[in-house]
């Protein structure tokens, strides 16, 4: 479902991205896990076509996303890390717009938003603005809205940073659920571990721009004799600590302002 | 279509949901009419250019247009901001029409906060020359509306935060206003004032409605304006729309 091959980003001089190859089946829960910086987004924004690679190809259900742009945009959801809804909006406005921007024809819509809304338990809440919910309500709207287009894949980056237990845990509950009802092949990054284990079929780790190991939690926790995910990802990538350096993209704008070409 | 129509509707219902915005761009106006208008009235009338609030109205509407206007276009920095930019940027739409939604729905509430500081200016004394001008006038309103939300557009592209939107306000937007002849007539200013005032488009767009709603009194007469409006619009929505394009996440 998705393929990546010697995938390369450079960002002027660095190199966000060297040389990664890795593959997703259909239907799989697929973990990227990596240090802060080591490439997990620069990697993300490549897949979902908001990223030229460097060089490299990449393959989102056999479609290249620089030259079927669209249509591979129509096959994928993501949840950002960031929020990325309408506060002045409601619920059902917010879910309504994306599924008018993805074509969904109207009573398809309608049918789907109330499925999606009552599987997040947001349907009581539908008629209010996005700006009244807390935090964990939105994320469960980001994650209705994503699947609203019935996409192939879903794009996860860090889908439960900043949650309670109780919500983490709902929010793994569901997505082991979309996954086995629809089929929706998931791929996220996570810095939980015990949650990547959890759910993961399959995880690769990425560390400086390079995946420095990839398969099953057990074969990466036998590859490292490790008895816990968290043990092998300190032992595959060290325990020194990373600076919390901004992406790539913001590096080059950064040297670009500093160097007063401009503010791109 | 559809895309444009969604992109459009959202920006009035942000617009209508904003109570405090719509009142608070109201003050400006209220200010410039009641301060200005009545103030400079008499001095106005003095000089032989007869009513001052006559005069003045059209450039008061003006003002509102561009200031929503621009506000509007560079409301794609709050887009950004607020992580709402990312959903439209990942959705299978041209960027072109998300452009053309944007401005369109920019442009009809900048048109919206127009009218009602029309209806304001009715209710503090403006009468038009006559009600068949009205459709003339609104054709320059809504030139001006779409002017300055692709401009704003075409600003909010480069920015990538607010620490810009001081300067546009201070070193664009209020020498665009009071350097079109919304406030005096351009009648024999000195030559450097004219020489700006005629590279600044709002004067076109000023002088227009004036003429209309007055029924005569063109500065650049009524041809030239619609012309030169017309093709700075569609420079600028060209402008807007390529460094749009060149947006990244």
């Amino acid at each position: 479902m998705i393929r990546a091959q010697n995938l390369v980003k450079k960002f002027g001089e660095i190199e966000a991205v060297r040389d990664i190859s890795f593959e997703v089946g259909e239907g799989e829960i697929f973990a990227f896990l990596g240090p802060n910086g080591a490439g997990k987004t620069t990697t993300i924004k490549m897949l979902t076509t908001l990223l030229r690679p460097t060089s490299g190809k990449v393959e989102i259900d056999g479609l290249d996303p620089v030259t079927h742009q669209n249509e591979v945009r129509q096959r994928f959801g993501i949840v950002f890390q960031d929020p990325s809804v309408d506060d002045e909006l409601t619920a059902y406005e917010n879910l309504d717009f994306h599924g008018v921007l993805y074509k969904v024809p109207r009573k398809a819509r309608a049918e789907r938003i109330q499925r999606l809304l009552d599987l997040f338990e947001l349907w009581d809440r539908r008629n209010d603005l996005v700006k009244t919910f807390s935090g964990g309500m939105r994320r469960r709207l980001e994650i209705a809205r994503g699947l609203l287009h019935t996409p192939k894949i879903m794009f996860l980056d860090e889908p439960t940073l900043g949650l309670d237990p109780q919500t983490r845990h709902q929010r793994w509950t569901h997505i082991n659920k979309l996954n086995a009802e629809e089929r929706v092949t998931v791929f996220l990054t996570t810095h939980y571990m015990e949650e990547a284990e959890r759910v993961a079929h399959r995880i690769a780790i990425i560390d400086h721009g390079r995946i420095v190991a990839q398969g099953t939690p057990d074969a990466l926790k036998q590859q490292t004799n490790s008895t816990t995910l968290e043990q092998a990802f300190l032992a595959l990538t060290g325990s020194s600590i990373r600076e919390e350096s901004a992406s790539g993209l913001d590096q080059m704008r950064g040297m670009a302002r500093m160097w007063g070409r401009g503010r791109r | 279509m559809s895309a444009i129509y969604i992109l459009w509707i959202r920006q009035l219902k942000r617009y209508v949901r904003s109570r405090a915005r719509i009142v608070g761009s109201l003050g400006q106006p209220l200010l410039f009419l009641l301060g200005f208008g009545l103030g400079f009235g008499p001095v106005f009338q003095k000089a032989g250019h007869g009513s001052y609030m006559q005069f003045l109205a059209p450039g008061v509407i003006g003002m509102s247009i561009l200031f929503t206007a621009i506000f509007s276009g560079i409301e794609l920095i709050w887009d950004r901001q607020f992580g709402f930019l990312k959903e439209v940027l990942v959705a299978p739409v041209p960027r072109l029409t998300i452009m053309i939604g944007r401005t369109l729905g920019g442009a009809t509430v900048a048109m919206m906060q127009g009218i009602i500081v029309l209806l304001i200016c009715l209710l503090t004394g403006f009468r038009p020359a006559s009600l068949a001008a009205l459709p003339l006038a609104l054709l320059y309103m809504a030139l001006i509306a779409v002017m300055f939300t692709a401009l704003g557009t075409a600003i909010a592209s480069g920015l990538s935060d607010f620490q810009g939107f001081q300067l546009v306000m201070n070193f664009l937007v209020m020498p665009t206003f009071f350097l079109s002849g919304a406030l005096f007539p351009l009648n024999g200013i000195p030559k450097a004032l004219a020489v700006v005032a005629a590279v600044d488009p709002l004067s076109y767009g000023v002088d227009g409605m004036r003429g209309a709603l007055l029924g005569g009194g063109y500065h650049f007469g009524a041809g030239t304006d619609l012309l030169v409006m017309s093709l700075v619009a569609a420079a600028l929505l060209a402008l807007g729309s390529y460094l749009f394009s060149r947006v990244q996440l």
